[in-house]
């Protein structure tokens, strides 16, 4: 089972929920980091590296001795990636999003995908955990190829817990949609709500179950409590705001460790998740 | 020798638009005769991506020599580059002081993007 540990906000704490479920897990489990913008998993995980792997993606590149300038590549694109004018076709790789229909549909075959170097996957152990982690190369603007084959390290057999990129865009999307079941982290303030209602919309629209967990929680009267009753979303864990998490956090260590008290409660969101499918 | 300038009005004394790929339109100037056009460019202002180069293929098309406009970023300049087309940049000026500057020589054309892209 692929469960997606998202937010519509960023900051909210789901690498730390990530690394804590993983470590918590009573079973094998693989993490995948799938937040491949700026992937921080291995500060908690510390693992073993033990291969890496070079990932590109398809770009189409023209052959001026073939190109009529007929135009047809530029008309096809979606993402106003190729333009022709004057009878000359110019390609902008980074708006491209690789999906091939100007090659197709080329009259004189002047086109041909190349393959353009994005980033880098690496996979490694520590203790029971199989961890795995894409990183995309600076400058590059198109990350769901790359998320995608870091999804493609999935274990079929045993459980998978993807740390997600925030925001609810292609990164968020490409991420969840490949998954089970997911967990949506939040924090009790009303930029949490307000996020979390933007990834609610997208999950739903996606038709992966969730449930949602809440980072920092404090005494004070909160705003997402009341949301998920009236949605009817459950509720999976409250991680209360404690300074000993925020101490081990900046050491790097997860914070099962240091409120080991969390670790029944986590070990037991999969369970709940997979009774949601 | 024709020129296009980006703007969001519909007349010479209208004032220069200092977007180029989402400018609402280009007011298309014919030097010899005084006499302009419109060239609307709704469909690239809200493009969620590429306005630039689609706006300098859309004015391409109208076969111009010459570009005015406020800002112009590197992809569009690329475009208007293989095209063959000059980019004049001034200030958010009406059209008419626009193109009295460009008769006058007090515009130059850009040997680059002078402001840079969206999405680097």
């Amino acid at each position: 089972m692929k469960i997606a540990v998202a937010s519509g906000k960023g900051g909210t704490g789901k690498t730390t929920l990530s690394c804590a479920m993983a470590f918590a897990a009573q079973e094998k489990v693989t993490l995948l980091d799938c937040d491949v913008e700026e992937p921080n998993s291995h500060f908690f995980i510390r693992p073993e590296i033990e291969h890496q792997e070079q990932v590109f993606r398809p770009v189409p590149a023209v052959d001026e001795t073939k190109c009529t300038g007929c135009g047809e590549c530029a008309r096809v694109c979606q993402f106003n990636a190729i333009v022709t004018v004057n009878g000359k076709t110019l390609v902008f790789n980074e708006l491209c999003h690789s999906c091939g229909a100007c090659v197709r549909i080329c009259p004189t075959g002047a086109l041909h995908e190349v393959d353009q170097p994005i980033g880098q996957i690496e996979t490694g152990r520590r203790d029971h955990v199989r961890f795995v982690s894409g990183r995309l190369d600076v400058g590059q603007a198109m990350s769901p190829p790359l998320i995608r084959r870091t999804l493609e390290q999935a274990d079929a057999e045993s459980l998978t817990i993807v740390d997600c990129p925030p925001g609810t865009s292609c990164p968020y999307v490409t991420a969840v949609k490949a998954c089970d079941a997911a967990l949506l982290v939040t924090e009790p303030t009303p930029f949490g709500l307000h996020d979390l209602k933007l990834a609610v919309e997208t999950i739903r629209d996606l038709g992966v179950p969730f449930g949602v967990a809440v980072n920092r929680m404090t005494e004070e009267k909160n705003p997402i409590q009341a949301y998920c009753e009236a949605e009817g979303i459950p509720l999976l864990i409250q991680i209360p705001e404690d300074r000993r998490a925020a101490e081990a956090y900046s050491r790097g260590e997860p914070i099962n460790t240091v409120m080991p008290e969390l670790n029944e409660r986590l070990a037991q969101i999969p369970e709940q998740l997979k009774a949601m499918i | 020798m024709k020129i296009a300038i980006s703007t969001s009005g519909e007349d010479l004394s209208a004032p220069v638009d200092t977007r180029f790929g989402r400018a609402p339109r280009f007011l298309i100037y014919h030097m010899e005769t005084g006499t302009f056009s419109l060239k609307e460019n709704k469909q690239n202002l809200n493009a969620a991506q590429g306005a630039g180069i689609q706006s300098a293929a859309c004015v391409c098309e109208e076969q111009v020599d010459a570009v005015i406009t406020g800002n112009c970023g590197p992809k569009a300049f690329a475009v208007l580059d293989a095209a063959g087309i000059k980019v004049y940049t001034c200030g958010s000026t009406a059209i008419s002081e626009a193109i009295d500057q460009l008769r006058q020589g007090q515009l130059h054309p850009a040997d680059e993007a002078n402001v840079e892209g969206h999405w680097v």
